[in-house]
């Protein structure tokens, strides 16, 4: 036993100090003889807990061995690709807009369910406005739509002055928060997700619905369109992502194993939710610095052509964006 | 998966060897988030007291900052300890936890951060009810963001290597002037006995003194009924210090081999 362990011990402090070098440093790549010198190490190391296990005297070296193994294991197993470095742009403009259209039909569905909403809200309203306190709990909402404007367009003072920032920020988070919040839903199957989509329409169309009644569409689109251009599409991909959840969850006609279906949908959750968190950050600076403004500071002619070119580009993105370096990935978790 | 409750991952790999992973329990999971929520706490609150300074420039820029910070801090701070740790908190490196990949592979950034991004839906409605109970009705203790990332949290999965040397070295072994007994012992004493005189000898400084007397003189006497050494040889010592000659006897031959050269 003596003389296994000072012959073995050398190969095991090496390894063990290859493994340490690897974690502390991501970016490290080894060469072909460094691979093959780490593969031999490991091999060596497996086959001493191999003969460890026999030694019943000796149990704190096999669990060194065993917690030695275990990394190496993790190394030498791994087919994924490593993290590469930080590259925003690329994320952004290429796996972004790439990952988006692999899932387009749970991003229709997410549309779909969102369009139930607006309309179950709208008709609600159309139907019963007395409703409107139940439909849309929100104080700054409960006075008519034409007094508001007026209210706004006769205003002598910045109400957001001083505040914009903050505002901005906790519009920001807030919708962060929700965002993922609908795509952890997908985790109930999506039907979590299918309840936060619709909800969220039915505000919207009961909004909606209460303006264009009132007679003040065009103040409803000036208002809306500079940060709801990116803020709508933004809860509607976080739905997206939901479905893929759920989707993979259940596992509609497919032979993979649960976890490979959460597997090889993981990265695109990441991706897509990271997406949307982008967009909100926009959408919150917008509304908190420039929606909130109404004629005559800005003329809504102004603010609907802004939201409009907005939406025009980011349906570009969305549309188009990566399509050059488009990998031929199937749909991820699809058969 | 199994579908009672494990307290260990197995793990074989396709060399043929297998290796365990034990399975942190629930309790021990709080702790460590204990802890985290209380460094969240605290790196908040030096955050808020260093944008005081920006405050006085700008309270609309303190304000907005401040309330990017709490969010980045909820959101972030176990995202980036995962990461950045290779799966560790603050709270998880002082309880010995590490989230690992489920198979053993090594942990990507994908699984840290959904994991920690379905931890909104774990904490409902309040003090993680939600994840807890998964974790408890689990068979490897997950929660749903482990089960959608596919990962578990270990205990302590790095151990150190055993001294001997510092055990055993330094005293004299008067068993060894014997080597026809010693050779006799090796022979009659079985792997049991030998890593249960090996463990409690590891163990000595956790016992009190009078469990140490405990353990040793019915382990000694055992020993000695084995193989009987002459009365000067075995005679005045301690039962530890017998079960300490008698474990070098096993564990050290009596000349040392080493080639250090066999390594690479």
């Amino acid at each position: 036993m003596r003389k296994f362990l000072e012959s073995e011990r050398p190969a095991w402090t090496e390894l063990e100090n290859l493994l340490d070098k690897l974690e502390a440093e991501p970016n490290w790549r080894m060469d072909l003889a460094q691979l093959k010198h780490f593969h031999y190490l490991y091999e060596r190391t497996s086959a001493d807990l191999g003969k460890m296990v026999t030694f019943s005297s000796e149990p704190e070296t096999r669990r060194h061995l065993e917690a030695l193994v275990a990394r190496a294991y993790g190394e030498i197993h791994e087919s994924r690709e490593k993290a590469h470095r930080l590259r925003p742009l690329h994320w952004f403009f290429v796996l972004f807009p790439q990952t988006f259209r692999r899932h387009i039909r749970a991003f229709w569905l997410s549309v779909a369910v969102t369009l139930a909403g607006c309309v179950f809200g709208g008709a609600a309203l159309a139907l019963d406005p007395d409703a409107k306190p139940v439909l849309l709990p929100f104080e700054h909402l409960q006075i008519s739509p034409a007094e508001r404007v007026s209210r706004e367009e006769k205003a002598t003072h910045d109400r957001m002055a001083g505040v914009k920032g903050t505002f901005s920020s906790e519009l920001m988070t807030h919708n962060t928060q929700v965002s993922i919040f609908t795509l952890a839903l997908g985790a109930t199957w999506g039907v979590g997700t299918i309840l936060m989509l619709f909800y969220n329409g039915v505000i919207l169309g009961a909004v909606s619905t209460d303006y264009i009644l009132g007679g003040q569409t065009k103040f409803l689109v000036g208002w809306l369109l500079p940060h709801g251009s990116f803020e709508i599409p933004a809860i509607l991909i976080a739905g997206q992502a939901g479905f893929i959840l759920g989707r993979a969850l259940i596992g509609w006609g497919r032979r993979a194993s649960l976890r490979s279906r959460l597997q090889a949908v993981s990265q695109d959750l990441v991706i897509l939710i990271f997406g949307v968190s982008a967009m909100l950050v926009w959408a919150g600076l917008i509304e908190g610095f420039f929606s909130q403004y109404h004629e005559p500071v800005i003329s809504y002619s102004v603010k609907i052509l802004f939201g409009l070119t907005e939406l025009g580009l980011l349906a570009l993105l969305l549309a188009k964006s990566g399509s050059a370096s488009a990998t031929k990935t199937p749909e991820a978790g699809s058969p | 998966m199994n579908a009672s409750r494990v307290s260990t991952l197995v793990i074989r790999t396709p060399e043929g060897i297998a290796f365990s992973l034990p399975l942190a329990c629930p309790v021990t999971r709080s702790i460590a988030w204990l802890i985290d929520a209380a460094c969240i706490a605290a790196v908040m609150s030096l955050v808020r007291s260093v944008l005081g300074l920006v405050n006085l420039i700008n309270a609309d820029l303190g304000a907005s900052l401040t309330v990017l910070a709490y969010f980045a801090a909820q959101i972030g701070y176990g995202m980036m300890c995962e990461w950045f740790w290779r799966g560790q908190t603050v709270g998880k490196r002082v309880l010995r936890l590490r989230v690992v990949d489920a198979r053993g592979l090594r942990l990507q950034f994908n699984q840290v951060a959904l994991r920690n991004l379905i931890r909104v839906l774990d904490a409902l409605p309040a003090f993680y009810l939600v994840g807890g109970t998964a974790s408890l009705l689990s068979p490897r203790a997950q929660r749903l963001g482990d089960l959608v990332a596919n990962t578990i949290v270990v205990r302590n999965p790095r151990t150190p290597e055993p001294d001997l040397d510092q055990l055993l070295s330094g005293k004299f072994n008067s068993l060894r002037e014997y080597p026809h007994l010693e050779a006799r012992l090796r022979q009659r004493v079985s792997p049991e006995e030998a890593r249960l005189a090996l463990q409690s000898l590891l163990r000595r400084d956790q016992l009190e003194l009078q469990a140490r007397l405990d353990l040793f003189e019915p382990l000694a006497a055992h020993l000695r009924s084995l193989v009987v050494f002459p009365p000067e040889a075995s005679e005045g010592i301690t039962a530890e210090q017998y079960v300490r000659n008698v474990v070098d006897i096993l564990f050290r031959p009596r000349v040392s081999p080493v080639n250090p050269n066999l390594s690479a």
